[in-house]
């Protein structure tokens, strides 16, 4: 009797399991902004009869949270999202059906039950990118990334929200290097002769993006080029992101929830 | 290589421009079939940016309509931004298909679906981007047919330079005949070119190729005689009509997109038609008589739906949703069906009156409420008899009244401004209407929390309507009875705050009314202004009046005609209209006699429950009435998310 009249009805099923899954953005489809993605994983969800879990209140929200995702225009091998349920399903008839449900190219490609403690941002401190520079050459790539490891910090501007706003894209480079178009990768397609460079990044606020280290490149060594191609289309993709350990390698933030079926059996 | 794809050169300008998404295809429910597949050709575009013009529902019936059949492929384009249109002329990329991204030139047949007459100049950036000749005239063999549907088909005159033909009415059958006219003469060989293929399809007296009818005019600029010039070809041609809309339930796979659009959520088209006899609504004019979806047919189309797209909000749609002959056990049947789950479900609601908030209730029991809005139309008791939009302000109070004592705090109301023989008085008499709307839904709730939204939109006189004859009111009178207006909602602080107001200047209308009852000539001022850069008329940052004027200006004097004669400028009963010789099925001398009823305040009835009134379409078009009630119940069906399914067509 005392709920009014504005209150909605009915509680929403609690949350009986939580499932982590890396999917990936490729091809055209990196083009899809995060925005985009999260509606169509939404409707996925749905298509897929995933029983997922809703927020309580007026306009119950599906339980979905994402981890750092990656920008418009990026295309990516290791995005991670966490999705909760209200009722039990096994993890890979789940990745089987969501996928299914996606367009492809947003392909997920692993779901694994969370049961390691922590949340899986807290797994996630930095990524392994892969850029593609059309009409930049070998030589040209590697004076400038000299240029850059040789500097203590390298200032660049990028357009936000809040404005214009300058930031150091040094000190968050773990790694940075040419490597040779022959070990691209699955999924990266080498469409045209240029200069490719793998770059570790450590996670930061202000983030510091692909694009920035470009700048950053042009900045110290005026990295630009040959026309009719510009840094603005680069290819980036992330190829993985994770838990940087000392030694600078990525673990893959799912691990820690594998690793105790792994362990039982082996 | 014909069919081939353009998307490596597309993909390199795409990181430059804004929103890419919209220009990369992917969505569920889109069909990519083998160029070598088809023997017949389709590409389709709603010619506005691909937010608004995805949604459409005539493009996606006709491209699922087509894409079924084996030997046919479908393809959409949308209009550019200019951002991207600008990198696609400086690097030479054509206007390109989303799906497949194939040059437009390539295909056999280029459909555009006019809602509206502002997606115009839309349609010439799209021609010229695919290099397909602007005037019909200068195309070849090698150009695809242009033809042109929906709404603003019914008076195609102002486009008549640039489209090869026109298709007037339903089109789910239409695309299928024309299709089928143009791969037989394919299969022979093409025989005589396009002007042999054009003459097949105008012989068949439902598609109209303006270029086989001469219009002659008099010295004081009217129309004088539009005529064939071609044996075989017909003088008149008539609009097409679907019956039995259960036999075509379309759309079955609704396009989902990845990009954001204005309408996120799956639409059924519960009947098509309506004969309430708003005389300024074209739509309700133009798609009689009244066809409906049965409740079995609806039901199945909304569970079909969701479960294709994982769209979680349903529209039932139509031109006057509430007057479904079943809508009360459709609207409870798919409350049941769906409770507890978290679709929601909405009606747009313009009918005033008490049972279209028990339908919004019922619809509203899963917990989701949408939006309540109201369309009296008019200020004034006169003004709505002049437009036949039956509602007394007792109703209209009564019924606002009863939606906030419901628990909704907020309703929208929407009117019109610059409606024939309108007076400064009838406009003020909104401001009356919305006081008492919210002193009544004050007292009712004993709340001072309720708000209504007034909208205001600029009526615009359409082909086809009673108020055809009808001259506009200037936009400079329309903007002082808007001002006006604001100052008298106003002028009672403590009620005006509670009441918001929104509304368009008259300037777009006039133009908007420019392209509705223009002529060929209107070709002429529709280039010039493209030429200096007019795109997108229908969004406000866009749309440049002074553009419009000065193209006119340019234009038409030489003619011996302006802006104001065919705006401005009221019609005598003998004067030879443009459309006249294109038959939406009413009767022209009905027509005329509603004209001369408005301006004596004399209501018409709606036919459906009353007798004919002899309007001429039935008769005319050999069609009838199919209304239920059919009597079915639905019944309940199994919640939707019991197990994981794979779902085909990803």
């Amino acid at each position: 009797m005392g709920r009014t009249k504005n209150q909605p009805t009915g509680g929403q099923a609690p949350v009986v399991q939580r499932i982590r899954l890396r999917y990936t953005k490729r091809g055209p489809l990196r083009f899809t902004s995060h925005r985009d993605f999260a509606r169509a994983v939404e409707r996925a969800i749905h298509r897929a009869g995933i029983p997922i879990a809703f927020s309580q209140g007026f306009t119950p929200h599906p339980k979905i949270s994402f981890a750092s995702a990656a920008p418009t225009g990026v295309a990516s091998e290791a995005e991670y999202l966490e999705i909760g349920l209200r009722e039990r399903v096994d993890p890979a008839d789940l990745c089987k059906a969501l996928d299914a449900a996606l367009s492809p190219g947003l392909d997920v490609i692993e779901a694994v039950e969370a049961v390691a403690p922590g949340s899986l941002a807290d797994r996630i401190t930095a990524s392994l990118w892969r850029i593609e520079l059309p009409g930049v050459s070998d030589e040209q790539l590697a004076a400038a990334v000299a240029a850059f490891v040789a500097q203590s910090e390298v200032l660049v501007e990028r357009l936000t929200k809040q404005g214009r706003r300058t930031f150091d894209t040094r000190d968050a480079v773990v790694s940075i290097g040419a490597v040779s178009s022959q070990t691209s990768p699955p999924g990266v397609v080498v469409t045209a002769p240029c200069a490719i460079l793998d770059l570790v990044v450590r996670q930061v606020t202000p983030s510091v993006r692909p694009d920035d280290v470009l700048s950053g490149l042009r900045v110290v060594a005026d990295l630009e080029p040959s026309a009719p191609h510009s840094l603005k289309s680069a290819r980036a993709t992330r190829l993985a992101q994770g838990t940087l350990t000392p030694q600078g390698e990525i673990v893959d933030p799912l691990d820690a929830d594998r690793e105790p079926v792994a362990i039982g059996e082996r | 290589m014909r069919g081939e794809s353009v998307f490596p050169q597309l993909e390199q300008l795409l990181p430059l421009v804004s929103k890419p998404i919209q220009y990369v295809g992917g969505e569920l429910g889109a069909v990519v079939k083998p160029w070598e597949s088809a023997t017949v050709r389709w590409v389709l575009s709603y010619p506005d940016a691909y937010e608004v013009g995805l949604p459409n529902q005539g493009v996606q019936i006709l491209y699922e309509v087509l894409n079924e059949r084996e030997d046919v492929l479908a393809e959409r384009t949308y209009a550019v931004w200019p951002d991207l249109e600008k990198l696609m002329r400086e690097r030479d990329v054509p206007q390109f298909t989303v799906d497949s991204h194939r040059a437009v030139g390539d295909f056999d047949l280029f459909g555009l679906s006019f809602s509206t007459e502002l997606g115009y100049t839309n349609m010439l950036t799209e021609l010229s981007l695919a290099k397909i000749p602007l005037l019909a005239a200068d195309r070849d063999e090698s150009h695809p047919i242009v033809v042109a549907g929906g709404h603003a088909a019914f008076n195609p005159e102002p486009i008549a330079d640039f489209v090869d033909a026109a298709v007037l009415g339903d089109g789910e059958e239409a695309v299928l005949e024309i299709t089928d006219i143009v791969a037989a003469w394919k299969r022979e060989g093409s025989p005589g070119g396009r002007d042999e293929i054009l003459l097949r399809l105008a012989k068949t007296e439902s598609v109209y190729v303006p270029r086989f009818y001469d219009v002659d005019y008099l010295p004081d600029g009217r129309i004088q005689r539009v005529v064939p010039n071609r044996p075989g070809v017909p003088f008149r041609v008539h609009k097409r009509t679907t019956m039995d809309l259960d036999a075509w339930p379309y759309p079955k796979k609704p396009l989902v997109p990845l990009a954001e659009t204005v309408h996120e959520r799956f639409a059924v088209e519960i009947f098509r038609g309506c004969t309430r006899g708003c005389r300024f609504c074209q739509a309700g004019m133009i798609t009689r008589p009244v066809r409906e979806r049965s409740i079995t047919t609806v039901a199945q189309m909304v569970h079909d739906g969701l479960e294709f797209s994982g769209f979680t909000e349903v529209g039932l749609l139509s031109l006057s949703s509430a007057d479904h002959s079943e809508i009360g056990d459709i609207c409870s049947g798919l409350a049941d069906q769906y409770e507890g789950t978290n679709v929601s479900l909405s009606l747009p609601s313009t009918r005033v009156d008490a049972f279209n908030i028990d339908l919004a209730q019922e619809l509203a029991r899963n917990g989701r409420r949408t939006g309540l809005t109201f369309a009296p139309e008019g200020g004034s008791e006169r003004i709505r008899k002049v437009i036949n939009k039956m509602v007394t302000e007792e109703d209209l109070i009564r019924t606002v009244t009863t939606a906030y004592s419901n628990g909704w705090r907020q309703v929208k109301l929407y009117f019109m401004c610059g409606l024939p023989t309108e007076t400064d008085e009838d406009v003020l008499q909104i401001a009356r209407l919305a006081h008492n709307v919210i002193k009544s839904g004050r007292q009712a709730t004993g709340s001072k929390d309720i708000r209504c939204t007034v909208s205001i939109g600029g009526f615009v006189p359409k082909p086809h309507t009673p108020f055809q004859w009808a001259p506009m009111e200037r936009p400079e009178v329309i903007d002082a009875r808007l001002k006006a207006l604001k100052n008298e909602i106003n002028s009672d602080r403590s009620l005006g705050r509670a009441i918001g107001f929104r509304y368009h200047d008259g300037e777009p209308s006039l133009i908007e009314g420019l392209l509705a009852r223009g002529d060929r000539r209107v070709g002429a001022v529709i280039r010039k202004v493209w030429e200096n850069g007019q795109r997108f008329d229908g969004w406000s940052e866009h749309f440049s009046y002074r553009r419009w004027v000065d193209a006119c200006a340019e234009v038409l004097p030489g003619l011996g005609v302006d802006l104001e004669w065919f705006t401005t400028r009221e019609r005598e009963q003998s004067e030879v209209l443009p459309w006249d010789h294109l038959d939406s099925g009413l009767d022209k001398d009905w027509l005329w006699q509603d004209w001369q009823d408005a301006l004596t305040e004399y209501e018409q009835d709606d036919c459906r429950w009353t007798p004919c009134f002899d309007c001429g379409v039935c008769p005319s078009m050999d069609t009838s009435i199919q209304i239920g009630p059919t009597g079915h119940k639905l019944l309940p069906i199994t919640p939707v998310n019991t197990g994981l399914r794979v779902p085909a067509g990803a």
